[in-house]
């Protein structure tokens, strides 16, 4: 498949799943190479979702294997998923909208003092540094709640939180779907950072602009399997749509020349 | 465990002047705020936009003060005033146990009865003779368990709070005629009597003037020396934290509040003959109950969990989360406070009996924790709400009875304040910010 001069982080060996007699992922061998940001693309349905899923813990693959770091490695919860440095920042967030911006970074792994009772001063100070580290600046005060933040804020925030936890793997699904031009802008440069820090980002896209815009490698699925992947410099968009549309390359024989424009 | 990213802070972040008054419900004002001006810029401003926390219901409450004051001068006597501080007692805190599950999204409709069956339980055990303390611990004990029971259904079930709690309610009021069948002579016509004067004076019996005045200035300058030095630290740890003299400001009230309530609790109440004066315990057992659950919902892993949970479920298990447990424990928690209400709900009555109004009590419960500012849907409330709130429908029911109103009018009137605070409070969300 792909050519790696060091170990891949993660290492996906014939990976399926299957839903009853549906099979909504077949096959797929993909390297995530650490420090770089992989573009995850596809069509509706091509089955982007269900590989995060299940690289994320949220399901197990049917077939196939996964080595993390070199181990083989099953999850059998996002916990497990995330104890191992793979965050994932989904489409939903996942945010309390009634929390502040602190109690949402930390939620789960809050910090006690010897009392037992919570260490805000502790927790602050994490969450404070983590966003000035990743330069997040546009939140006035990170003890408000995270529903007054705009959309670009509260991306942010699902990704400074998981950071902070350490991960080595950030997989984020269609971050700027729901964003406007600078805010978009601000996540690209997030995502930036975070491979400059040497994390590793795995980036579920429709908007090809912006993958050509922040991605090191591509990855493309059509109708569930890996129709290919390589480093960006390879394609074009014109040749990533049509790998998107019809699963295969544009120079193929036989391939049928329809470029739906997307 | 959380490890963070090395090397400090490269730089703060400092431009923060086009960013725009982010304002909400649910963010302390104080914490947004750098100067006293800018505090009272902030609040004027939720004011304006009608979002403004505890603030409706305080004027409330001092509106229809002031309403029952014109009408009977005897309202705002310190001999009404005891009275009514010891009627509202108990459905403060069976307030208080509702919140525990109100902030879930939830509702515990058996409350009520859980209280009555915890009392009957206390008054059966002090009749045949167990120390009150031992009464009281297995009291509560049952009723923690059997709420637990109920969280323990909701949550793994995933049944509705509602209607399993309403079996709950049914199941109850049952179990309460039964119990006191079965304790033979010791329940004659269908009631336990009270014989226990150390549960009794919770009600009834009150601290000498000069105690009043110790306790109340120990605990007020204790709550001052925590919130100045939690404010202090803050600042000097250079976080997010009120300026000086708000928390001046916020001591200064609590000692004005203070010394009012002892002066009025400390006036003469009883007949030129035999003086009564002092502060009910009741108050007292509020207060404390009031500081633990306070501590345990904003201190605590388990209370920031709980407030996780009803703000997103799916968010507070993606974080690892055990939401059986955590509601489970919720539920105990709310089950142990309805059974306090229940002894002290025992200690007002003098007895128990099996008629008691266990529905109706737990509803006028949510409608205090709701007028007083939590959220049914979950998120959002806190333990002084339940006070506030509490005290509006004390002071609903006794300020009407003091006019000489029937049942129906208090009724009807409780009815009237629950809807406008459910309407203010749905405007206030509506008004507010991007959520």
């Amino acid at each position: 498949m792909t050519v790696n001069d060091a170990e891949p982080l993660l290492r996906l060996r014939g990976i399926g799943k299957s839903f009853g007699p549906v099979r909504a992922l077949s096959d797929i061998d993909l390297d995530i190479p650490p420090g770089q940001v992989t573009a995850l693309v596809g069509d509706n349905g091509a089955g982007k979702s269900t590989l995060i899923k299940t690289v994320s813990g949220i399901w197990e693959p049917s077939h196939g294997e996964m080595f993390w770091q070199g181990k083989q490695v099953h999850f059998h919860s996002p916990r497990e998923a995330s104890d191992n440095g793979i965050a994932t920042v989904y489409q939903d967030l996942a945010l309390c909208d009634n929390l502040d911006i602190v109690q949402n970074m930390l939620l789960g792994h809050e910090v006690r003092t010897r009392t037992g009772l919570l260490d805000e001063i502790t927790m602050e100070q994490t969450a404070k540094r983590t966003l000035a580290d990743l330069r997040v600046t546009t939140v006035r005060n990170i003890r408000q709640p995270v529903g007054s933040l705009s959309g670009g804020q509260r991306q942010s925030i699902a990704v400074a939180k998981a950071v902070m936890l350490d991960a080595k793997l950030v997989i984020m699904d269609e971050p700027t779907a729901a964003l406007g031009v600078s805010q978009t802008a601000l996540i690209l440069e997030l995502i930036g950072r975070l491979s400059n820090r040497g994390i590793a980002v795995l980036v579920i896209s429709h908007n090809l602009t912006d993958v050509f815009e922040v991605a090191d490698r591509v990855a493309v699925l059509y109708l569930g399997r890996l129709a290919t992947s390589g480093p960006i410099s390879d394609y074009t968009t014109d040749s990533a749509v049509h790998w998107i549309t019809t699963g295969t390359g544009p120079a193929a024989k036989g391939a049928v020349p329809q470029t739906t424009e997307g | 465990m959380t490890s963070v990213n090395q090397e400090p802070a490269s730089q703060e972040p400092a431009s923060q002047e086009s960013a725009e008054l982010m304002t909400s419900p649910d963010a302390s004002a104080d914490l947004l705020a750098n100067s006293m001006g800018e505090y009272l810029r902030i609040i004027g401003k939720r004011i304006r936009s009608g979002e403004s926390g505890a603030l409706p219901v305080i004027v409330g409450l001092v509106a229809i003060v002031i309403f029952f004051q014109v009408k009977n001068s005897l309202f705002l006597s310190a001999g009404n005033l005891v009275n009514l501080m010891g009627q509202s007692v108990f459905i403060i805190t069976l307030g208080m146990a509702e919140i525990f599950v109100l902030l879930l999204g939830d509702i515990d409709l058996a409350a009520g009865f859980t209280a009555g069956c915890g009392a009957v339980i206390a008054l059966w055990m002090m009749a045949l003779g167990d120390p009150w303390w031992i009464s009281v611990l297995a009291a509560l004990a049952a009723t923690a368990a059997y709420g637990a029971l109920q969280g323990l259904v909701v949550a793994k079930l995933r049944l509705p709070s509602f209607v399993v709690t309403l079996a709950g309610q049914l199941g109850l009021s049952g179990l309460i005629l039964y119990l006191i069948s079965a304790t033979g002579g010791i329940g004659t016509g269908g009631t336990i009597q009270l014989h226990n004067s150390i549960i009794n004076d919770i009600e009834s019996g009150q601290l000498s003037p000069a105690a009043t005045w110790i306790v109340m200035m120990v605990i007020v300058a204790l709550a001052g020396l925590f919130i100045f030095y939690g404010d202090y630290r803050r600042r000097s740890s250079g976080l997010v934290a009120p300026p000086v003299s708000i928390t001046l400001a916020k001591i200064a009230a609590m000692v004005v509040a203070a010394i009012i309530v002892v002066l009025v609790a400390n006036t003469n109440r009883g007949s030129a003959l035999v003086a009564i004066s002092g502060m009910p315990w009741a108050v007292l057992v509020m207060l404390a109950i009031l500081f633990l659950w306070t501590i345990v919902l904003g201190r605590t892993r388990f209370g920031r969990y709980v407030y996780a949970i009803g703000g997103n479920a799916e968010a507070a298990r993606r974080a690892g989360i055990n939401l059986v447990r955590i509601r489970t424990i919720a539920f105990a928690l709310c089950g142990l406070t309805a059974g306090l209400t229940g002894i002290i709900w025992a200690s007002y009555l003098g007895s128990i009996s099996s008629n008691i109004p266990g529905g109706q009590n737990v509803l006028n419960a949510v409608a205090a924790a709701v007028i007083g500012g939590a959220s049914l849907f979950g998120g959002r409330g806190k333990m002084l709400h339940a006070v506030l709130g509490g005290l509006v429908v004390g002071v609903i029911n006794n300020g009407l009875q003091l006019l000489g109103l029937t049942a129906s009018a208090q009724l009807m009137w409780t009815a009237l304040v629950l809807l406008a605070a459910v309407i203010v409070d749905r405007l206030t969300r509506r008004g507010g910010t991007a959520t």
